[in-house]
Order: C-alpha cells, then sequence, then structure tokens
C-alpha cells in the first residue's frame, strides 16, 4: 500500500507543494475567480492575465492539500506564456489523464511535471483536489477572453 | 485500563466489519464512527428477516405480512420512546435522518400561525459550533419570514461563550436551536441549563442529539427541550432513518410537513383533514425496514448500557487525549478534558494537510475523516480551513488508538517534518 501511496505522493509534487511557483495575487489582471471544493473546504482565488491571445500571468492564492497546492503550481509553470488555445488543449490533456482512472498514459512533452498527477487518478476522491485549479483557470480564462483584451486596473483592496 | 466497556473483545466480534484487513493485510482501525458507526450482526440479521419473511406495506395491506410488518414497525418506535424516555410514543416521529428531522421543525414554523408564528422583529438563536444541518434551515426560515438570526459564540477552548446570554435570549427569542455534542469539537453542552433560559422567554428549544444518542444517555424529559433530532446511521442503526421527538403539545400545533399518504385522516378534491402524531409528519411509505433495524440497534445499545458506553468512550477519549499530545506539532481543536467532551477528536498538525494526514493513514488502515466535517462555521472560529477527525466508539480500543498515535509519526516522518 505504500507502493500506492509512494505513486500518489511523487517527489514532484512534494517538492511543488512545499516550493510552489507563481503563487501570490498579481496586477495586472482581467478576471479574477474563487473556487471551492465543497466537500472539504479546498479553495482557489485565481487571477488571469492575458496579452494579445497569449496567457501572460496566472497568478493565485489557494489554501489545501498537498494535490490541489501541487496541482496549482503545476498548472501555472503549464499555462503561463502558452497562447490562450494551447493553453486550453493543455487542460484538456490533464483532464483526461485526471479522468481516467489510472489508464491513461501521460504524454511528458504536453504536461511536464503533470505527469506526476498520473498516481492521483488512482484515486478518486483525490482527482477534485488536482482538478481545483484548473478549473478555476479555465473558468477566468474565458471570463477575460469573453470581456476582451483591456486589463481590469483594480488594485486587491478594491476587488475585496 | 479502568472503564473501558468490560466484554470489549465480545461486543468487537458483534460488527462483522471490524475482522476486515485492509491496506495489505492490516487490520481495519475504524476512528470514523461520528461520521457513520459500524453496523453490529444482530442489527443486520433483523433487517435481512424483515426483508426475507415480513416484508410488506405498513398500515395499509390488510393481510398477514401487512400485520407483521406494521407490528415490527410501530415496535421500533416503541423502542425509540424508551431510548429517549419519551413520554409518549406518539411523539416519536421517523424521518430520514437528522437533517430531515431539523428541516421538518423549522419548514412547518414557517408555516405555522398563532402563537408559534414567526415573523420580523422575532429571533431565532443558535451557536457557531453547529453542523450545516442545524445552521442552513434556520437560515431558510429566518430569510424567508423576515426574523433574525442570532448565534452563541465560542470561546478560544472550544466551549459555548454564555457571557452574553441575557442579550441573546430574550423576549424577541422565538427558538433557541444547538446542538448537544459538537461533531468537530467534541464539546459537550449544557442544553438543560439554556433550555431553561429559552423557556423563560417562552423561545422553543431544538436540541441537535446526532453526536449525543450515540454515545450519552438522552432523556429528552430531562433535557428541558421541545424537540430532539437523531439519526439511525450514527447509533449502530443503518441510514435513511431518523428521529424527530417533540412534544405532544408543540406538535398537535405545527401545520403538516409532507403532503401525502399515511399523514391524512380524510380527502377530499378541494381539502383534508390530517391523521393525529406521529403520522401527521410521515407521508408516504416510510423507511420499514430501516426503522425496524434502528429498534434493533437502540436495543442491543440499552443491553450494553448507554451509561458504560458513555464510560467506555470518556476512557478512550481521554487515552487519546493523551497519545495525541505526544505527536509534535499536533493540536487539539476543542476542550482538552475528556469528562467535558464527547469521543470526537478534532485535530491540525502542523505542515500537513488533513487530507495528506487521513490519505498517509489510510495507507495504513486506519479511517478518519479529513475536511471541515460540515462545521465550516466552527473552523473558520478557530482560523483553520479544515481539521483531521478520529472518533471512537464502544467497540474502540486502546490499541486502535495507539495504531493511530504511530500512524501519526509515520505520517510526519513521511512529508519529511522532524
Amino acid at each position: 500500500m505504500s507502493q500506492d501511496l509512494d505513486s500518489l505522493y511523487q517527489e514532484i509534487i512534494l517538492d511543488h507543494y512545499k516550493h510552489p511557483h507563481h503563487k501570490g495575487l498579481r496586477d495586472p489582471f482581467e478576471a479574477e475567480v474563487h473556487h471551492v471544493n465543497p466537500t472539504c473546504g479546498d479553495e482557489v482565488t485565481l487571477r488571469v492575465h492575458l496579452s494579445d491571445g497569449v496567457v501572460t500571468d496566472v497568478s493565485y492564492d489557494a489554501v489545501g492539500c498537498s494535490i490541489s497546492q501541487a496541482s496549482a503550481s503545476v498548472m501555472t509553470d503549464l499555462v503561463i506564456g502558452k497562447s490562450v488555445d494551447e493553453a486550453m488543449s493543455i487542460h484538456e490533456e490533464f483532464l483526461t489523464l485526471m479522468q481516467g482512472k489510472g489508464n491513461v498514459v501521460p504524454d511528458e512533452e504536453v504536461l511536464e511535471d503533470g505527469i506526476a498527477f498520473a498516481g492521483v487518478a488512482k484515486f478518486p476522491a483525490r482527482v477534485k483536489c488536482a482538478l481545483l485549479s484548473w478549473m478555476a483557470w479555465k473558468d477566468a480564462t474565458a471570463s477575460a477572453v469573453e470581456l476582451g483584451i483591456e486589463p481590469v486596473e483594480m488594485t486587491t483592496e478594491e476587488i475585496r | 485500563m479502568h472503564g473501558l466497556l468490560p466484554e470489549l473483545e465480545v461486543i468487537r466480534k458483534d460488527f462483522p466489519i471490524l475482522e476486515r484487513t485492509l491496506a495489505g493485510d492490516r487490520p481495519l482501525v475504524y476512528l470514523d464512527s461520528a461520521n457513520t458507526s459500524q453496523k453490529p450482526q444482530i442489527v443486520i440479521d433483523t433487517m435481512v428477516d424483515h426483508l426475507e419473511r415480513h416484508n410488506a406495506n405498513v398500515a395499509r395491506a390488510m393481510h398477514q405480512l401487512g400485520a407483521e410488518s406494521s407490528e415490527a414497525f410501530e415496535a421500533a418506535r416503541d423502542t425509540v420512546a424508551a431510548f429517549l424516555n419519551a413520554p409518549s410514543r406518539d411523539e416519536v416521529i421517523f424521518t430520514k435522518n437528522a437533517s430531515e428531522a431539523l428541516n421538518l421543525v423549522a419548514n412547518t414554523l414557517a408555516w405555522a400561525t398563532g402563537d408559534l408564528s414567526i415573523g420580523p422583529g422575532d429571533e431565532v438563536v443558535i451557536t457557531e459550533m453547529e453542523h450545516h444541518s442545524n445552521i442552513v434551515p434556520w437560515q431558510l426560515l429566518t430569510q424567508r419570514k423576515g426574523a433574525t438570526l442570532r448565534w452563541f459564540g465560542l470561546t478560544d477552548d472550544g466551549h459555548l461563550d454564555l457571557s452574553n446570554i441575557d442579550e441573546l435570549i430574550t423576549e424577541r427569542t422565538k427558538v433557541v436551536s444547538l446542538t448537544w455534542v459538537s461533531n468537530m469539537l467534541g464539546t459537550i453542552n449544557p442544553v438543560a441549563e439554556i433550555a431553561r433560559r429559552a423557556h423563560e422567554v417562552g423561545a422553543l428549544v431544538v436540541v441537535d442529539a446526532s453526536q449525543a444518542a450515540p454515545q450519552l444517555p438522552v432523556d429528552v424529559v430531562a433535557s428541558g427541550a421541545d424537540f430532539v433530532a437523531f439519526t439511525g446511521h450514527k447509533v449502530v442503526g443503518p441510514t435513511g432513518i431518523g428521529v424527530l421527538w417533540g412534544h405532544r403539545a408543540v406538535l398537535d400545533q405545527l401545520p403538516p410537513f409532507l403532503g401525502g399518504g399515511e399523514m391524512i385522516e380524510t380527502v377530499a378534491m378541494a381539502r383534508s383533514t390530517y391523521a393525529p402524531i406521529p403520522h401527521k409528519f410521515e407521508a408516504g411509505t416510510p423507511p420499514i425496514v430501516e426503522a425496524v433495524g434502528l429498534g434493533a440497534a437502540l436495543e442491543y445499545l440499552r443491553h450494553i448500557g448507554m451509561e458504560s458506553i458513555h464510560t467506555h468512550e470518556q476512557t478512550i477519549t481521554a487515552y487519546a487525549l493523551e497519545g495525541l499530545a505526544t505527536v509534535p506539532g499536533l493540536k487539539v481543536l476543542g476542550p482538552l478534558d475528556a469528562t467535558q467532551r464527547g469521543g470526537a477528536i478534532s485535530f491540525e498538525i502542523d505542515g500537513v494537510h488533513p487530507h495528506d494526514v487521513a490519505q498517509v493513514l489510510d495507507s495504513r488502515g486506519i479511517a478518519v475523516r479529513a475536511g471541515h466535517h460540515c462545521a465550516k462555521p466552527a473552523h473558520a472560529r478557530f482560523g483553520v480551513q479544515s481539521s483531521t477527525r478520529m472518533s471512537s466508539y464502544l467497540y474502540t480500543t486502546p490499541t486502535e488508538i495507539d495504531a493511530l498515535v504511530e500512524g501519526l509519526e509515520y505520517t510526519r516522518s513521511y512529508f519529511k517534518l522532524s
């Protein structure tokens, strides 16, 4: 069973958990969303900044387990700097991996550190942990795209 | 260890699931009984026997099986009444769970007229340590009726803050609803004292006994409450069956909850008249075999003795609190004195999220709960987003607590905390 545990808690996941990338809320941004996992209480506030169809920044503030925190960190690594279309297809690829019940072989070329989450797919209760920030990103990006291209110039204080 | 149930090993044999091994042949260590309890063979057998030999609808089948089924169902009501020391069996209403029982009260109060009606200027008082099922129905009631929801806060050591009781319970108070034992903090509340204060101002008192009924002797008369709710699956019974006990005088005055079969006296196209209690509040075919199973469960607990079960829980809880105190970076949320609390112990470990704690424990066959335990406001009060909760019951052994403590040490080393 501890083999299963090690397949869930890959070193890459624990590293991202302890040292998350791109964490913190930053300006500018076009959309901000707040997503929660109602069954466990994990929460993420996430901002997306797009320019010229490219995901220029994703910033976030999150509380939750190692899986959800590491997933947010890996997600930002994967989507920042990509075009919205490209980032959306990476999102699709990650979603397929997570919903694959452990039977999907991840493509390291596309998912990079995200392949470490392959083991999570075998733990149904943890899949939603891994998807929390990805779903928040998709939601925020969709709103940002809908809004057009002008960033919202607001400080954190004004938002809250 | 003094205080444990004397025949603990025999009791454990009554629960077939406890023989399971998990996680590479490790024995199951079930420490999630506040979530749902395990079921003794007698409950399983009684339900199977009912389905195999006596199954029929109740109160409407004019044949022998119908009579047997009705008798078994109504006998379960007698058992519940005795378990609660209810003055009358008719005051025992079967629901599907405690949430439905609490919603029954909140909804029928929203529809009540006369003395019981609630409107602008009226207040409903709850507490910050309630389960969501004793918060949301009252939010809905007060929002729908333009009334005001107020609540008792909590002290830092996890008790109700009663210092402002005179400002909270006033002439405007129509309902005071509180939990007897907290599902998160474990705190046992002074229900009778609060009920006395509430009655002085003419308020109704609703008590959520979901965590109390499994582990304390519950006497609805001594509690001073007007309504007491609990659920079957936490008292070694099945899911799908709950109980609302209420004073006859209040139940008679309240309008019906759900409309349908069984709850009527007579029906014409334009209007109906309603059955007397308890059937007035039991529309439709009830959860029959679940009620029969609940009856068997409460007989089982009565046979062992609620006083002995309470002592066992306190003994195990004290031992668990001692063990948990040895784990570095572990902080218990709630009272640290086992005599003032029930068997649910929520805690945090510095540096490891509760989900991760529960996952590592699960890999060792140890079942605990992680999350907000449907008590988000209580977690927020203590500035935590979620916690890990162990909860014992009459079948829990000190060895299982040792396994938990060892598992927590392992969790810390797995996440490289030292």
